[in-house]
Parts: structure tokens; sequence; C-alpha cells
């Protein structure tokens, strides 16, 4: 069946729900790319996601091989063009209108009250993750070292989540 | 001006800001930066742009991040995006997107296809679950650093909770939740100072 409609439309509305972070669009990515779509299983979401951090540039790449999952090449360029344009055109018709809402008082306002609803929505999808991603002693201790670490020193995230993966082979290898 | 040699403008998009930038100078910046920016861009941006480029300064930098980030997008996308109007408008923008998307979408294009194949392998497993694990923890610090930079306000955090609880708890999606807590936030922050206008009116 083509899922390439479906790929545009899913990609586009979860596009436009990142805001604070790609992390924003989780719990409704896991509704639609896992439960509506079953594109891939929610633990296959969770490790895409988490690979994604290693990789350079936008962390939301993690969003290429559910396109290649579902529609091949094709669905993986198209899920990048729906994930990444409409808010490329948002943000640049707002950058050129900037100096003017500068002197428009409510464009503090808005950015003032949009700060702690997207900091809710990136706790929401760290929650839904967590869900998925931490299941008994070990896993809780890895997320709360790292949290520790991260706020405490100035470490690079990426390599983090690379001794994840080695504290991962060694500690729940069968 | 050709737009095509990246090379000859180099030395020139130096230090004359945007006049000299051609757009596969733009391009080729932005696909470094898409390239080596390993464990988060933003760091990686402001050595590219405002240290070695000069295409923008630390006050420009600072004001473009805070538009990226109250706007929908990944502070990524939409500092590629406004960086490249800067310098050449809507091609400067197109140029720049595709510059720093494009390396992480071939490293994941190409992870995906071994993970379909090798995902189910006993240390891939394994090696995933811590991998998911630390994902965890680097995203709670991501908010916990967020909220000590922009939540002043002791409400800010009732605002937070609330938009937790709707997304998690009672699984509404974000636009309801955006237009119920957002609203009720931009509200709680109305512009105050200007009231002396409204009295006189």
């Amino acid at each position: 069946m083509n899922q390439i409609p479906a790929l545009v439309r899913v990609f586009a509305y979860l596009s436009l729900l990142t805001i604070g972070g790609g992390m924003a669009a989780f719990p409704e990515m896991k509704i639609f790319t896992v439960e509506v779509h079953k594109w891939l299983t929610f633990p296959q979401l969770i490790h895409l996601y988490s690979v994604g951090q290693m990789a350079p540039g936008p962390n939301m790449m993690m969003i290429v091989p559910i396109g290649e999952w579902a529609g091949g090449v094709l669905g993986a360029i198209v899920v990048v063009l729906a994930f990444f344009g409409p808010t490329a055109v948002l943000t640049f018709i707002v950058g050129r209108l900037w100096n003017k809402l500068e002197k428009w008082p409510w464009r503090r306002s808005i950015q003032q009250g949009l700060a702690p609803v997207s900091v809710g929505l990136l706790l929401a999808g760290c929650f839904t993750m967590a869900k998925g991603a931490i299941f008994g002693l070990e896993t809780a201790t890895i997320a709360v070292v790292v949290l520790l670490l991260l706020l405490n020193y100035k470490i690079n995230p990426a390599l983090l989540i690379l001794a994840g993966a080695v504290i991962g082979v060694l500690s729940f290898k069968p | 001006m050709s737009e095509t040699d990246a090379k000859l403008v180099l030395p020139r998009g130096a230090d004359t800001g945007q006049a000299g930038v051609s757009i596969g100078l733009i391009f080729l910046e932005f696909l470094i930066v898409g390239a080596t920016s390993f464990g988060g861009v933003v760091p990686y941006l402001r050595g590219s742009l405002v240290t070695k480029r000069h295409w923008i300064d630390d006050k420009e930098f600072v004001e473009m991040l805070s538009i990226s980030q109250s706007l929908p997008g990944l502070n990524a996308t939409n500092m590629a995006i406004l960086v490249g109007e800067k310098l050449r408008g809507a091609l400067g923008s197109v140029a720049a997107i595709i510059g720093i998307c494009l390396p992480g979408a071939v490293i994941m294009y190409v992870v995906g296809i071994f993970y379909r194949s090798h995902g189910d392998h006993v240390w891939v497993t394994a090696a995933l679950k811590g991998v998911a694990a630390a994902a965890v923890g680097m995203v709670l610090s991501t908010v916990v650093g967020l909220s000590k930079k922009s939540l002043a306000n002791k409400l800010d955090f009732v605002f937070m909770a609330l938009t937790v609880i709707a997304v998690n708890r009672l699984h509404q999606s974000v636009p309801r939740t955006l237009v119920a807590v957002g609203l009720l936030a931009i509200l709680f922050h109305r512009p105050r100072k200007e009231r002396k206008e409204n009295v006189v009116l």
C-alpha cells in the first residue's frame, strides 16, 4: 500500500509540534507512527530516537529511517521535506517580520508564555520515552548518571550516549 | 557574480559580512556544521557563524536563537533559515537548511538500514537499552537547563506541570494543549508596562 500521502500528512503535522525541541513531538509521533500507521514498534521508535542523538546535525534525523521503512528512498526524502518544510517557511516569514514585531508588546508576552509550555512539552516527551526505555534499576541508574554528569560537567552528550551503548552491552548482554 | 565559485569567495566572505557571501559558501559552511556537530548544533553554529566567518555577531546570534526557540522547528534548522535569509535571502535559507540536514540524514539512512537487518542481534539490543536510557537522561538535562534559563516565575512551573498533565495524563494533542495552557500563560505574561497607555485610552 502506498504510504507516501500518510507520511506527508503525519510528518507535516508533527513538524508544527516541535516547539522547544524535537522531543515535544514525541508523544504524538508515537501515536501516529506506532499506533495508527504501524510503521514501526515503540521500542524501535525509542531506539531510533536515541541512536539519532549520536548523529551530527539536527537531532531529529531519526525520521529518515521511519520514512525509508514505510516508503523506500522516496519515503525518506518525503519525510524530511514534510518535517522540515512547514517550520522552515514559518521561520522564514517570521524572521522577515521580526523587526516589525519588535515593537509589538505582545511579542514578549508570547515568548514568555510559550517558554513554560515548551519546557512542559519536552518533559512530556521525555516521560513518554521513559516509559519504554526505563525498566529496572540499571536503566534508571544510567539515565540519572547521565543527567547528573550533564548538569555538573561540560561533557559532549553524544559521548555519554555512546558510553550508554558500552554499558548496555556490558550489563544486558545475555 | 557566479554563485558556484565558493572557494574563490572564501577569503573575502570572512570580513565583508553578507555582501560577499556566495550561495555555495553558505551551503558548504552549513554542510560542515551538519557533518561535525556531534552532541548539539548550537555551539558549533556559534563557532562557525560568529567566530570563524563573522557573518553575524554575538548579539545577532542570541537574538536569532531566541526567535528559533519560540517558533516550532528545531533550533538547528530555524537558525539555518534565519542566517541564510540574512546572508542571501530565500536562496540562502534553502542552501543553509539543505547543508545542515544532509549529512545527518544520510547517516541516519544508513543506520536505519543497518538497524533493520541487525536490530535484533543480542549485542545490538543490549547496547540500545543503554543508549535509550542515556538519551532519557540527556533529554532531562535539556529540560532542567531550559527551565533554569527561561522559567522565572513560580506560576511558570504550574504552566509547565499543566502541559505535562494535559499531554501525558489527559492524552490531549499538542495543539489543544497549546491553545489551553499556552493562551493562559500568554495572558498571564500580558504586556503590563503598556497599561499606562491603556488607561489614557
